[in-house]
């Protein structure tokens, strides 16, 4: 199974062409809508062999206005060794998509730390609560609003370096 | 009872006490030199010619500790239960013949503190006793992993001490006393008890180690799951008497073993040795040794085992052990009364 | 039965202690067997477990955040902190995934040399977890015997980096320097004398009657269940599926060399113990053929724009002194783009999920940290057993604190 018929079989569970679809380094990457994702991927582990959940992290873009989110899924397909890459695509002001715990175990506390660090919430989530962080912690750290460093600090000049 | 042998005795005991003592000290230290053998390290080198004096430095280090007595303890069981298992352990050394006798200032002096005819009986009573040090401390620290040490070592010490008693009661059907002096005595030359009793011997030893929570049955103080278990919540000296009392407790176990199995202070050739103060130091070295090979085992055994889980250690007291020391004393009677009647 | 709720959470926290049959007791955060630090909160009915909630955290430092702020390769010593006990299988994973975004190719030698330094690594990394395993049954001398090999090979990186525990080895493009003689010397007598310690150690535990009563059916988890929960590494192989991210995926030239993957059965402790001991004499195999196949050649690609050009040339020439600038102050220019790069860590796939816009930092840097995903299924495999099967199950999983809270 290569790229194009997996990207068939994709276009196939969501019944229309998927948003967009690009190839880096040789992994297909498919953007999805919220509302297809749950069947997409469904899909793709009872009838496609992605058995396997490699990875689920999320991603802020500031700059993408009714985008600012991205949650990323890594599905692996062990037997015809193909992995793949599922975006979903989150305005700030609507962060929620549902939960993939009934499909795979593991992505339990995956989802936790994608909550913990972007405030992503999983509709149907057993337990989401923060995983690293502190409970009474009020934000979501890994938002690029959040400087790593102290913003008042005046002995240090980042123009030149860094971001 | 005159004076003298008032005196006589209380200098004993006295002796006895300090050298157990001093035994139980240097353990801690054979303990680490000897895991540092089988694990190829040095061990303690630093204090004293060759580390020798590394056990006074850790007894004092845990006398000028702080005492910490938790807030929720009770608070006399909690410094009663290392008290218990201190004097426990002490005073279980009374019955054991340490040789037969040595003259000093023209008076024959029994090397033994109390010549009792149920010295067997007496053993295992006082060792009965011991759990309730575990049992009152680990009770008492109000502290769950200390409740969890507490429990599984009455559990373990009432279990292992059937089988143990199951063992000695072998012995003493074949000897026909109860009295350990005259056991050792029967014993002369190489005639032990351990060639009569194999499977009582093996049995004694595994209960002994038990009995004194070594590894392979040390699950009450087991540090990878109770975090050293009923003496968690202990600190200082009262730390320091649950230690020492394991130590003295071993050093007192092999006594037993040496002296029910394996003759005691007797060794062949005995008879040729005529100064009777020669025989008895002789006597006291063969004894020595013989708790000193004890006592290396313990400590082999521990350094080179894994310990049980919890619910083997109970299904191989009570479905193995206990067994056969009835199948042992089964095969024993029948033997002895063969020995007696003939068919 | 009182009750005590902590500020801004509105989360109860029970103070109750015995409710009946059922006790609550605290496995952690400072626990002798947890060897780092998280907790377990366990419901016990006497001995036996009957709900387990892991919480973990205790040592998140933030790495993904703080690799936003940082040039790439000044990610390597971050990640030196993940799995602290096989760091080289990191950094040189950190290394080929940016390797990768920026399509850099490296010599065959580089490869082999890689593949040798990774597998030492994956030997000191199971090293640690089975005699630890040794330790939580209670047997202590087993670990000191593999302590002592596993401190020759922090000698071997010591010889190679400077370093011991946080390796920091390595470079973008291969090695700062080639493998000294006195390394090969030391790698030779190594070769020689560990295949039989390390025997000895498998003699004293492997087919210990005590030891194996203790660890076979503790903890065990199912193929299908160790898929669910997306394991990897000797776990997964314990209970009986060969994925190996070395096979797979070959990175590092891995095709070239020939090994085999143990795999269990029950996914139990003991499996898992096993299938790591087999593993070391594998990697063992891997080293003896990188070390007989080694290919002549340069210890590093030709990219000066990731490469630090040696000092003398910085003084000496122009160009050199430029890019020893870019790379120091990270400016250097990279593609933007998306990777995602697995290696086979010593717990098995590490990935590194990488975002890049060009800048001088990552974007975006995930880590897929193997221990963190298959730690989550520890309660599930710990519930109906005793507390001392609770504790060989931790330690055989090998939960790493650095790598379960990056």
């Amino acid at each position: 199974m290569d790229n194009q018929q997996l990207l068939a079989h994709i276009a196939a569970l969501t019944g229309s062409e998927p948003n967009a679809v690009e190839d880096t380094y040789g992994m297909l990457n498919v953007h999805l809508e919220t509302s297809s994702l749950l069947r997409v991927v469904e899909g793709l582990k009872t009838k496609h062999q992605f058995i396997y959940l490699t990875d689920i992290c999320a991603s802020h873009y500031p700059d993408r206005v009714g985008a600012e989110f991205e949650v990323i899924y890594h599905l692996h397909n062990l037997v015809a060794n193909q992995r793949v890459r599922l975006k979903v695509a989150l305005p700030e002001a609507q962060l929620s998509l549902p939960t993939l715990t009934g499909l795979y175990a593991g992505a339990n506390w995956m989802e936790r730390e994608t909550f913990d660090f972007y405030g992503v919430i999983f509709e149907g989530h057993p337990d989401l609560r923060r995983i690293l962080n502190m409970d009474d912690m009020d934000y979501h750290p890994l938002r690029k609003q959040y400087a790593l460093e102290d913003e008042t600090r005046t002995d240090k000049n980042d123009t030149f370096f860094g971001r | 009872m005159d004076s003298a042998l008032f005196l006589e005795k209380l200098i004993l005991i006295v002796v006895i006490l300090a050298v157990t003592l001093v035994m139980a000290l240097y353990f801690t230290f054979g303990e680490r030199k000897i895991a540092a053998f089988f694990q190829d390290r040095l061990g303690p080198n630093r204090v004293g010619p060759f580390g020798l004096l590394q056990p006074f430095a850790d007894g004092g280090k845990l006398l000028f500790k702080e005492e910490i007595i938790p807030k929720n303890a009770e608070k006399w069981l909690f410094i009663l239960g290392p008290g218990i298992a201190m004097i426990v352990a002490t005073i279980t050394s009374a019955v054991i013949p340490w040789g037969t006798s040595l003259p000093i200032f023209g008076r024959t002096v029994q090397l033994q503190v109390a010549d009792v005819n149920i010295g067997i009986l007496y053993i295992m009573g006082i060792v009965s006793i011991g759990v309730y040090g575990i049992m009152i401390g680990g009770w008492a620290s109000n502290n769950k992993y200390s409740l969890y040490g507490a429990i599984r070592a009455s559990a373990q010490m009432i279990s292992y001490e059937l089988s143990m008693g199951l063992a000695l009661i072998a012995v003493v059907m074949m000897s026909g006393t109860l009295s350990l002096r005259e056991m050792v005595e029967q014993q002369a030359g190489l005639n032990w008890n351990v060639w009569y009793q194999p499977l009582g011997f093996l049995l004694f030893l595994t209960c002994a180690l038990a009995e004194c929570n070594r590894a392979p049955f040390d699950l009450a103080e087991c540090e990878t799951e109770l975090i050293g278990g009923y003496h968690v919540e202990y600190s200082s000296m009262k730390l320091g008497f649950y230690l020492f009392s394991e130590y003295i407790n071993m050093f007192i176990s092999s006594a037993v073993i040496a002296c029910v199995y394996f003759g005691g202070y007797n060794f062949p050739g005995m008879h040729l040795i005529s100064d009777p103060m020669i025989l008895g130091l002789t006597q006291v070295a063969v004894m020595f040794a013989k708790i000193f090979f004890f006592v290396f085992l313990f400590m082999w055994i521990r350094w080179t085992l894994p310990r049980f889980r919890y619910d083997q250690l109970m299904r191989l007291g009570w479905k193995a052990m206990i067994p056969l020391a009835l199948l042992n004393m089964l095969a024993t009677g029948a033997i002895s009364l063969y020995n007696a009647q003939g068919f | 039965m009182s009750e005590l709720t902590i500020k801004n959470t509105g989360q109860m926290i029970s103070t109750e202690t015995i409710d009946g049959d059922i006790a609550t007791l605290n496995l952690g955060p400072t626990h002798p067997a947890t060897h780092g630090i998280f907790q377990n909160i366990l419901k016990v009915d006497g001995e036996r477990i009957l709900s387990a909630e892991p919480t973990i955290g205790y040592i998140h430092r933030a790495f993904e955040k703080l690799a936003e702020r940082r040039p790439y390769n000044q990610i390597t010593p971050i990640t030196d902190r993940l799995n602290y006990c096989s760091s080289p299988i990191n950094n040189i994973g950190w290394h080929l995934t940016v390797e990768k975004l920026a399509g850099i190719e490296v010599p065959k030698r580089v490869d082999y040399m890689r593949v040798i330094v990774m597998e030492l690594a994956r030997i000191a990394d199971h090293l640690v977890c089975n005699s630890v395993i040794g330790v939580d049954t209670g047997a202590l001398t087993g670990f000191t015997y593999m302590f002592q090999e596993r401190e020759k090979i922090y000698e071997l990186y010591e010889e190679i980096c400077g370093a011991r525990l946080t390796t920091n080895l390595g470079r973008i493009g291969g090695f700062e320097r080639d493998f000294s003689p006195t390394f090969h010397t030391k790698l030779n007598k190594f070769l020689a004398e560990f295949p039989d310690n390390f025997e000895e150690f498998d003699r004293l535990l492997t087919r210990n009657r005590i030891f194996m009563d203790r660890v076979i059916g503790a903890g065990p988890i199912t193929a299908e269940r160790a898929l669910e929960y997306s394991f990897s590494g000797p776990n997964l192989r314990a209970a009986g599926v060969d994925y190996d991210v070395r096979v797979m995926n070959p990175y590092c030239s891995y095709q070239d060399f020939d090994f085999d993957i143990p795999v269990g059965k029950d996914g139990d402790t003991y499996d898992r113990f096993v299938v790591r001991q087999e593993e070391i004499r594998q990697s063992l195999r891997i080293i003896r053929q990188a070390l007989d196949k080694m290919p002549a050649g340069d210890f590093h690609a030709n990219v000066p724009e990731f490469y630090l050009p040696p000092k003398e040339e910085v003084y000496r020439s122009m160009e050199s002194l430029i890019y020893h600038f870019k790379i120091v102050m990270g400016e250097t220019a990279i593609p933007a783009g998306e990777v995602y790069y697995s290696v086979e860590g010593g717990n098995g796939e590490l990935g590194y999920y990488l975002v890049s816009d060009g800048g001088r930092t990552p974007y975006r840097l995930h880590f897929r940290r193997p221990c963190f995903i298959y730690y989550q299924a520890y309660p599930e495999m710990i519930i109906d057993s005793v507390l001392s099967d609770a504790i060989l199950t931790m330690s055989s999983m090998n939960v790493i604190a650095g790598e379960l809270d990056a």
